[in-house]
């Protein structure tokens, strides 16, 4: 049973220690909470959701991380599979688990974990509570491709109605429809446009009449007849009928789920679950640098300012700033375990060096940054850009050279014609702009989801359902897996699939895979 | 702000999709079970057991694209010697820094490396023995001796305290009040207020003096009727009921009859040992109540326990007739076959002194084969004893086994084919497909 826990004793002197030693009680972490809300509000000016601060043990965490944080899911074992690999990770002692981990939903919900110190929850409340949920709330990408109000909702939502379905149909085929979609999640999305406000009073009557529909029209002499009678006006040309289709369609499991004919509508609302999951969490990817630069650039501010203001010991402010370092520790490339950016670390530095150029500006920031540098309003700047930007246009507006110089950053150029590799930039004049250039890349979300989509069905003849990845040589499909995912795609589709890859400057295929439809 | 304490929550959200992955990876798991019970000692069988299975039966594919050839920039931190135009060798594995993950996943395709469970000693012996069973155990269920199991049977109106169903009795005992007009106590209470109230009056008024007396009568009345009918009357009582029903039992014995001779050598105990460790944890695995019996022979036979049976060695000729006496006494004084489901596994190399084998056969042919369900005869090859193909004992066993349907007879030369010839021995298919 939940258990709200209003504050007992008195609460904390003004002014006063907040705590002292490492043990917290709820008391605390409100007071806590209290005081790091005076400062977020008052000096940083962050706007949030509502906050609910959840305690749990290190159990629970796995179950969190589990399902992404999100506190209700429907069952499929595909979540079993990375529960247990985060446990055996965990038991094995291979993996610390977080201090925390926040939701992008409204309430925002955190997860604290029960074994932190006092200093510690205090300052995850202000990471979390206040840095990402300011994140969360305001930036451009989730406010317009997330609904987090309606989130809950919905995923309580879904996990009824697969359960329903299990009962229905059986597990069997639910994971049926589970495994095609979850295969085809990253291309469930749509990434021009943006995501219709949740409706989940719209999204149950749907489902209810999707069931009165398909009750009403039972007729079980329909239900022997073969499965092919299909449409049977393939009269259209194939233009018009494409246009009917919305072809050229990039976001496969919304075509699937309008059009794909032999789909039983609960079969389609399945899809069009997971599309909606998949659609939610689509941002998250694409300004993770910013969101953890934003988090803990906020938390190291607000833990400063307590400090200052007497409200935390000296023990604590070591604590913090031993934990903060830990986090925003950036390895070099050649300490092994992967060379990859430590998005803590590079978010904090360049959230740093935009408060520096805003106050301190070098002759350097002037001809860099003369719209921002030196206008004094560090805060009021960095709130701009956790707003407006996302990580591969933040890094092209806002990396300076004082950063690149500082993480010590060049450029491999990796042709794999040559034997060796060419270091083709470093931290100087003539590299920072070219360093630039290509860590944006990195981040910029075309690099890292492929661009699919399907641009023809054979509607005239077997109903052959064509794809195009558009690509160059050399960057193709792991073929293995293509083939697995069309596989799916065609037991979805019910009839044969075939995707082309294509060079997108001179439009010649490249490779070409093929399933057909499984029965 | 609201802080929610989740942590007396129920834990364990994740126990249903951890289940369905069991079931998906359910082959694989269970090639991996065995596998490491071939390599493991038996003994230590589902005791944190991780098993590993091949990524594969749990592969989530999706569409991905991997570099291959061509050209790409990558950036990197943590310079500290290189200048614009040198030249770095490759490192091994392709690409250099980030890229070496791309091209390694491409490599890897559907992706090779294994994954990681540790399960449940009763999710691996479950896997381990899933579909194993002790054979005709259904046969004599019925006419297995009866065990008394009370059973609820309605009410009555005696019985033991304990049985009391104070519900119901209590319900009565309230109807019953209400029935005959038990005054409540409040009623009681407030008359006597009342009097008191009326008694400090000094002087009271002749009305008040009427009212007092009026009172006072009235007090008498109900302390009378409380008094007369009680709270709760024998009447009331109700008790649960109980009567014992007959409930069949299955009672079952397993004899381990082990050679321990001289003849056998290290291996070959070890090999034997390891089938009846495989029986003994099957055994308790699915029969909670079945006895087992270790008896160990060379000339002579003992009945010992189980650490002695697996552990302490020894050595001496061999009369294998010795042993099957010794179960048939024991089986006599303590299983008496009318109550028992009574099973016989016997590992020997074969090996039995010459004048003794005939004896061994009519032992088990005439006496212990029609008072048992089932035996099962396991001969360690590679034995000395071994004349014209096969021993002495194998032959005059198989003649038996031809006749006798519940004699099963193996030969086992290796410890990989201890398993397949147990679960020869014990499936479920050989059940149904005699019945």
């Amino acid at each position: 049973m939940d258990q709200i826990v209003s504050g007992g004793g008195p609460p904390a002197r003004a002014g006063g220690l907040l705590y002292s030693g490492n043990d917290w009680n709820f008391q605390t972490i409100r007071d806590c909470y209290d005081a790091i809300e005076e400062i977020a509000r008052g000096e940083l000016g962050l706007e949030i959701y509502t906050n609910r601060v959840e305690i749990i043990t290190s159990e629970q965490m796995l179950d969190v991380y589990t399902a992404h944080g999100m506190p209700v899911g429907y069952k499929h074992w595909s979540f079993g599979k990375r529960f247990i690999g985060h446990e055996n990770a965990y038991r094995r002692g291979l993996m610390g688990l977080a201090y925390e981990v926040v939701i992008n939903s409204d309430p925002c919900i955190s997860y604290l974990m029960e074994e932190n110190s006092a200093t510690m929850q205090a300052l995850v409340i202000a990471h979390a509570a206040f840095g990402h949920n300011h994140f969360f709330r305001n930036n451009r990408l989730f406010r317009e491709w997330t609904d987090p109000s309606d989130i809950l909702d919905y995923l309580e939502f879904a996990r009824g109605y697969i359960a329903r379905c299990e009962e229905r149909h059986g597990q069997r085929a639910v994971e049926r429809v589970l495994d095609a979609a979850h295969a085809l999640q990253n291309q469930g999305v749509n990434r021009h446009s943006g995501a219709r406000k949740l409706d989940l009073k719209a999204e149950q009557q749907r489902a209810k009449e999707r069931r009165a529909y398909e009750d009403s029209v039972f007729n079980d002499l329909w239900r022997t007849l073969p499965a092919e009678a299909g449409e049977a006006g393939g009269t259209a040309e194939g233009s018009h009928a494409r246009r009917l289709l919305g072809l050229p369609e990039e976001n496969l499991l919304y075509f699937l789920e309008k059009n794909a004919p032999r789909l039983a509508p609960w079969e389609r609302e399945i899809i069009r679950i997971v599309r909606m999951i998949a659609q939610y969490f689509y941002p998250q990817p694409q300004v993770k640098m910013m969101n953890e630069g934003c988090a803990t650039w906020v938390h190291a501010y607000i833990m400063r300012r307590l400090h200052e203001l007497g409200r935390i010991d000296d023990a604590a402010y070591l604590e913090v700033i031993h934990s903060t370092s830990n986090v925003i520790n950036q390895p070099g490339f050649d300490t092994g375990g992967g060379a990859s950016f430590n998005p803590y670390a590079l978010g904090y530095a360049m959230m740093t060096d935009i408060a520096r150029i805003c106050t301190e500006p070098t002759s350097e920031d002037r001809e860099w940054f003369p719209d921002i540098a030196g206008n004094g309003d560090a805060i009021g700047t960095l709130r701009h850009a956790w707003a407006e930007y996302r990580d591969e246009s933040f890094i092209q507006q806002f990396l300076s050279p004082k950063v690149i110089r500082d993480f010590r950053m060049f450029r491999l150029c990796d042709d794999t014609a040559q034997p060796y590799l060419l270091v083709d930039a470093i931290h100087d004049e003539v590299g920072y702009r070219d360093i630039r250039r290509s860590l944006a890349r990195v981040y910029d979300p075309g690099t890292f989801y492929t661009e699919i989509e399907i641009v023809d069905v054979d509607l005239l003849g077997d109903r052959t359902l064509k794809l195009e990845h558009r690509t160059k040589a050399g960057e193709l499909l792991q073929a293995g897996d293509a083939r697995q995912t069309l596989d799916y795609l065609a037991t979805l589709w019910g009839y044969g699939v075939v995707l082309n890859e294509v060079d997108s400057q001179t439009g010649t295929v490249l490779a070409s895979h093929a399933a057909g439809p499984s029965q | 702000m609201d802080i929610i304490d989740r942590r007396p929550n129920p834990h364990g959200k994740n126990i249903e999709n951890r289940r369905r992955v069991l079931q998906r990876a359910r082959s694989a798991v269970q090639t991996a079970v065995r596998d490491a019970v071939a390599r493991g000692k038996i003994r230590e069988v589902g005791q944190g057991n991780a098993i590993s299975v091949p990524a594969d039966a749990l592969h989530e594919p999706s569409l991905h694209r991997v570099f291959s050839d061509g050209v790409r920039e990558i950036v990197l931190t943590g310079n500290r010697e290189f200048s614009r135009g040198d030249r770095l060798q490759r490192p091994p594995g392709g690409g250099g820094g980030q890229g070496s993950g791309a091209g390694q996943a491409g490599e890897a395709g559907g992706g090779e490396d294994s994954f990681r469970f540790v399960l449940s000693r009763d999710e691996f012996l479950d896997l381990f023995f899933d579909d194993l069973e002790l054979p005709d155990l259904i046969k004599r269920e019925i006419s297995t001796t009866e065990n008394g199991v009370p059973a609820r049977s309605g009410l009555s109106n005696e019985g033991s305290p304990s049985h009391l169903d104070l519900g119901r009795t209590m319900r009565r005992s309230i109807a019953r009040r209400l029935g005959l007009g038990r005054p409540k106590p409040q009623e009681l209470l407030d008359v006597e207020e009342r009097i008191a109230a009326l008694e400090a009056l000094r002087p009271a008024s002749a009305e008040e003096l009427e009212e007092l007396e009026g009172l006072r009568e009235r007090r008498g009345t109900l302390r009378q009727r409380m008094a007369r009918i009680p709270w709760v009357d024998p009447v009331d009582l109700r008790f649960r009921r109980y009567t014992i029903m007959p409930q069949p039992a299955t009672r079952a014995v397993m004899f381990c009859v082990m050679d321990v001779s001289g003849s056998m050598t290290e291996r070959m105990k070890d090999l034997a040992k390891q089938f009846f460790l495989l029986l003994h944890v099957f055994l308790e695995r699915r029969y909670k109540k079945v006895e087992i019996v270790f008896i160990r022979h060379a000339e002579s036979a003992e009945e010992v326990d189980e650490e002695t049976f697996f552990h302490d060695p020894r050595t001496g000729g061999t009369i294998v007739s010795s042993a099957l006496e010794l179960m048939r006494t024991i089986q006599r004084e303590r299983f008496p076959s009318a109550n028992w489901n009574i099973y016989v596994a016997q590992a020997s190399d074969g090996d039995n002194a010459s004048s003794d084998t005939t004896r061994t056969a009519s032992l088990l042919r005439d006496d212990i084969l029609p008072a048992v369900q089932y035996y099962a005869y396991i001969e360690i090859t590679g034995s000395g004893a071994v004349i014209r193909g096969e021993t002495d004992l194998w032959r005059s066993y198989r003649a038996i086994a031809d006749e006798n349907e519940h004699l099963a007879i193996r030969q086992v030369g290796d410890r990989k084919e201890i398993f397949p010839v147990f679960r020869d021995l014990f499936s479920r298919q050989r059940d149904s497909a005699e019945a």
